[in-house]
């Protein structure tokens, strides 16, 4: 997992959402396994899992229904949905609508939709906000296990704490371009002793 | 293949559009009640006049669905907002033209239940004489409401990323559906008044024309207009 480090506002969100297609960068190119995020839009969606500091859920629906629907239009098996909420403990809610839900158990929720997609690129953003401990656990299993299938992760982080152990690497980046880290950026990125500057042909990315 | 995922994702679209709103309630009923004083209204400043009355069924009539379906067409793209649901329906793989579709299709199905409501009560405030013929009367009603939903669901799509796009959705909508609502209007008076084929053969050619050509023009341009 590649971990991304910056300032507010220095492009690392912008970097995960132009990789995932959201949006269309004003320069340059990416690749994502080897196809254009511009042009081959609907391969790269099909590589790609997105983790959003937005839960991306719909209120109305219950957990298993919004999961329902996430497989219906990635095209995965409905079957896989009770084992999805059972890992990551909403089993008791399921039938139950999302409206209800604490933010924490919404962010788990949308975990349970990458579990459900098992992407080759995850792209993660913040992640670890509003997750407890076991919430943390969770994400940090399911980025293992994506790692030894042959998966790659890139992860925007502002304290590294809650990575500790999934983090390979990480790349700070300054207005929007890969940086060197000076003291002052390894200070912001906490104690990682791994706070080194790589580019980001990581993860498939190119 | 491809074809049928989209179906999939289409039919998928429709039941989570139709089951939020069914179970939201306070959807709904806005927009029938808008529609229904809308028409309360109009119907209260014609006065007791039976003549004046049948003859302002059809614009009120379709003033109402213009107003209430707007206000249809902000709530379908309001539920993908709230909580980033959008971003997740972009990321998912498939083509974005099964996006509109479903959008485009849950929007005629709420938009045709808020009709069977205003119309029913617009029958009995403006003491309109069903003709024997009502399924062609349904025909150029469908037409109608077709060319108002392709181009509200596109251009709520347009505006949807927008602050102001409760503004911005009416400001682009409304001089875009005049031809549509001229030609709806016209062929359900004419048929109404009893003209059956003669003045209404003409609207009801050209609102099946602007049929096309909207469907055409929103399914070819979504994609480019839920990009960012």
């Amino acid at each position: 997992m590649v971990g991304l480090l910056g300032h507010n506002g220095c492009g690392k969100s912008t970097f995960l959402r132009i990789v995932a297609t959201l949006l269309k960068a004003s320069a340059g190119d990416c690749f994502v396994y080897g196809a254009n995020v511009k042009s081959d839009g609907d391969v790269v969606r099909h590589h790609v899992g997105f983790f959003s500091h937005v839960p991306g859920l719909y209120d109305d629906l219950s957990a298993r229904e919004n999961l329902a629907f996430a497989a219906t239009m990635l095209g995965f098996p409905e079957a896989d949905i009770d084992a999805a909420l059972e890992r990551v403990g909403l089993t008791h809610v399921a039938h139950e609508r999302v409206r209800g839900f604490s933010a924490g158990m919404q962010r788990r929720l949308s975990l349970a939709r990458l579990i459900l997609q098992r992407p080759r690129l995850l792209l993660l953003d913040e992640p670890y906000n509003n997750l407890d401990v076991a919430g943390i656990a969770l994400m940090n299993g399911f980025i293992r296990e994506l790692n030894a299938a042959g998966g790659a992760a890139v992860v925007v982080l502002h304290d590294l704490v809650p990575a500790q152990g999934v983090l390979d690497r990480t790349v700070t980046i300054r207005d929007g371009r890969v940086h060197t880290p000076t003291a002052a950026d390894l200070r912001h990125g906490g104690d990682s002793p791994q706070a080194i500057t790589l580019p980001v042909g990581a993860a498939g990315i190119s | 293949m491809a074809f049928r995922d989209d179906v999939r994702r289409i039919r998928a679209i429709v039941w989570k559009d139709l089951t939020t709103e069914r179970r939201s309630k306070a959807g709904f009923s806005a927009v029938a009640a808008l529609g229904v004083t809308i028409l309360v209204l109009f119907g209260l400043a014609l006065g007791p006049d039976g003549k004046a009355l049948q003859s302002a069924a059809a614009g009120a009539l379709w003033l109402a669905i213009l107003f209430a379906s707007v206000l249809a067409f902000n709530r379908s793209y309001q539920v993908e907002l709230d909580g980033g649901a959008l971003e997740a329906l972009l990321l998912y793989p498939g083509s974005r033209w099964a996006i509109f579709a479903g959008k485009l299709i849950a929007n005629l199905l709420f938009v045709l239940a808020m009709l069977v409501i205003v119309v029913a009560v617009g029958i009995v405030l403006f003491a309109v004489r069903v003709p024997a013929e009502w399924a062609a009367l349904l025909g150029i009603m469908m037409l109608g409401v077709v060319g108002i939903v392709s181009l509200g669901t596109f251009y709520a799509a347009m505006s949807s990323r927008s602050r102001a796009r409760e503004v911005l959705l009416p400001l682009l909508l409304y001089p875009m559906l005049i031809p549509v609502l001229l030609a709806s209007m016209e062929a359900t008076k004419a048929f109404l008044l009893g003209d059956l084929l003669n003045a209404s053969g003409a609207w009801v050619q050209m609102l099946s024309l602007f049929d096309v050509i909207f469907l055409v023009a929103t399914f070819l341009g979504f994609e480019y207009v839920i990009e960012v």
